[in-house]
């Protein structure tokens, strides 16, 4: 094995696993909801994009862009007449609810596209690499990395630049005062859901170019994501993409040793982190 | 007919019924105190009025509209603005961000912006970048007064400004109030320092036990009325019911 060559394989890899894991941090870090249905999200993302890639023969980008208004309204629905009903003390029943949520997708579209694997046609560029001197890397999970950058530096922008992100922020700390000026915390709950559902698409765009996707491979995404959130340390995104990184690092190095400790291998790095940084490697300061 | 009023407003917190009928008038410009113990019911009445507990509709009224069933964001957007109890700044954003976000419900032409709120406290100026929680208390009162500011409310609620702070940072504080009725903001103060509300006060009501005990001018409450209604044990010779007899009639 090249050592560098399956450092840069793990780090790009991380990429994707960070794509997975915004939107979960970023409806987490607002409203402390997990979301268990998020993977879920993400295959049913990726079929959307597959249908309409086959059914008007666009390209798959052209296709994740109309994907993303419609799943903003699915989130921004599902949030509002759904989920929001489920928050309060008891932490039990949005998890509930969103486990259920996983069941009723996977079986949904089990229904609707069987259980046969499909992937989402990406024409060269599957295929497409380049040469970097010492390591040669594919194109694809190169874009996947730089997009997962764009979208960290894009969620940045928005929690702490716009108006709406200030809303999130202090929604977030303390939702009863937020009431007292004017933000109707479960209305912002919804636009948060909605943007976690277009991060989502995106992250279905890479999920169905670069591999194969079926109605049961959510929840293992979800796992992916949820241990680079608790990886980078609840609530911060670049966190999220540091332990996207640790993740992809340690499943391409298991990989490297043995094929069949690719999984495990990036689990076990999970419980290391853990067992030596149990906050993650970013917490946002205790407040 | 008031600006705002409550007519035998009553409110329950959890399981126990803490308001018993207040009626309560404020007339534009005006600013009238509320005094009482702890537990007199003066919060309850503030969450009452600004939606954060729900009434019935007509148990509360603003400028001639039922409110009393109205959601918090709702009554903000009229342009009825808290300052809380114990100042719950957003931890989170900046002292500049805590200022912008009390205009987040209601953006309307008025006296108040960031600049002319930094100029009435200019220590919020000074540190405008920084997490609130560097903030000193009074600081943080300034910014919480600030944040209510921004949305140019025309009732401006403050409960409990003098809370945990120095004697001398509450002056400070105080000071303010005045240049806040210049611009015709009707202003209600909640406080447990008697002498500090009636000095700004144009009307004052003691509210013990969820009832109003007594109402009137600060200069025609007497010290044993007052105290009478306060805490309930009255001077000898005195009850709570005469000390409120006496109230009125002085008031009509």
């Amino acid at each position: 094995m090249n050592p560098l060559d399956t450092l840069v394989q793990g780090v790009l890899l991380g990429g994707l696993y960070a794509l997975f894991a915004a939107g979960l941090s970023l409806v987490f870090g607002i409203m402390r909801l997990v979301n268990l249905a998020h993977g879920d999200l993400i295959v049913l993302g990726a079929y959307l994009i597959l249908v309409i890639v086959s059914t008007l023969g666009l390209s798959p980008w052209l296709a994740a862009l109309i994907a993303m208004p419609p799943m903003f309204a699915l989130g921004f629905l599902l949030q509002r007449h759904v989920l929001n009903r489920t928050l309060g003390e008891d932490i039990l029943p949005p998890l509930l609810v969103t486990f259920g949520l996983s069941i009723v997708i996977q079986n949904a579209l089990l229904e609707g596209f069987s259980a046969d694997s499909r992937r989402i046609p990406a024409g060269a560029l599957e295929t497409a690499s380049i040469d970097l001197g010492p390591v040669t890397v594919g194109t694809l999970p190169l874009l996947t990395f730089a997009t997962a950058v764009l979208v960290i530096l894009a969620l940045n922008a928005l929690f702490y630049r716009t108006a709406l992100g200030r809303a999130f922020r202090a929604t977030s700390d303390d939702p009863v005062t937020a009431r007292q000026m004017g933000i109707v915390p479960g209305r912002v709950f919804a636009q948060a859901t909605g943007i976690a559902m277009v991060v989502v698409t995106i992250a279905a765009l890479y999920l169905g170019t670069r591999a194969n996707v079926d109605p049961t491979i959510g929840p293992a995404r979800l796992i992916y994501a949820f241990e680079a959130v608790i990886i980078g340390g609840l609530g911060s995104l670049w966190g999220t993409l540091a332990g996207g990184i640790v993740i992809g690092v340690a499943q391409t190095v298991g990989a490297a040793i043995d094929p069949e400790w690719q999984i495990l291998a990036g689990h076990l790095a999970f419980l290391a982190v853990l067992a030596v940084r149990p906050r993650g490697l970013f917490p946002r300061a205790v407040d | 007919m008031s600006l705002l009023e409550t007519r035998a407003l009553t409110a329950r917190y959890g399981d126990f019924q803490t308001l018993y009928g207040i009626d309560l008038d404020l007339d534009a410009g005006e600013t009238v105190a509320i005094i009482g113990a702890n537990g007199a019911g003066k919060t309850t009445l503030m969450r009452s009025i600004t939606g954060l507990v729900d009434n019935a509709p007509g148990q509360v009224r603003f400028d001639g509209r039922e409110i009393g069933n109205l959601d918090a964001a709702e009554i903000v957007r009229l342009g009825i603005a808290m300052v809380p109890e114990g100042r719950r700044l957003f931890s989170s954003l900046t002292v500049e961000e805590n200022l912008l976000i009390g205009a987040h419900g209601r953006q309307v032409d008025g006296p108040w912006s960031l600049g002319s709120v930094t100029a009435l406290f200019p220590i919020l100026a000074e540190r405008r970048a920084q997490s609130v929680t560097s903030l000193s208390g009074g600081q943080q009162q300034m910014a919480s007064i600030g944040r209510a500011l921004m949305s140019n409310p025309r009732v401006l609620l403050c409960d409990e400004l003098s809370l945990g702070l120095a004697p001398v940072v509450i002056r400070d504080i105080y000071t303010a109030v005045p240049r806040i009725r210049e611009h015709g903001t009707a202003l209600v103060i909640v406080e447990q320092d008697i002498g500090r509300a009636l000095s700004v006060a144009d009307r004052a009501y003691c509210v013990m036990e969820g009832r109003v005990t007594l109402s009137g001018r600060p200069s025609e409450l007497s010290r044993e009325a007052i105290q009478a209604a306060y805490f309930g044990t009255a001077s000898p010779g005195t009850t709570v019911g005469a000390a409120t007899e006496a109230a009125t009639g002085a008031a009509a």
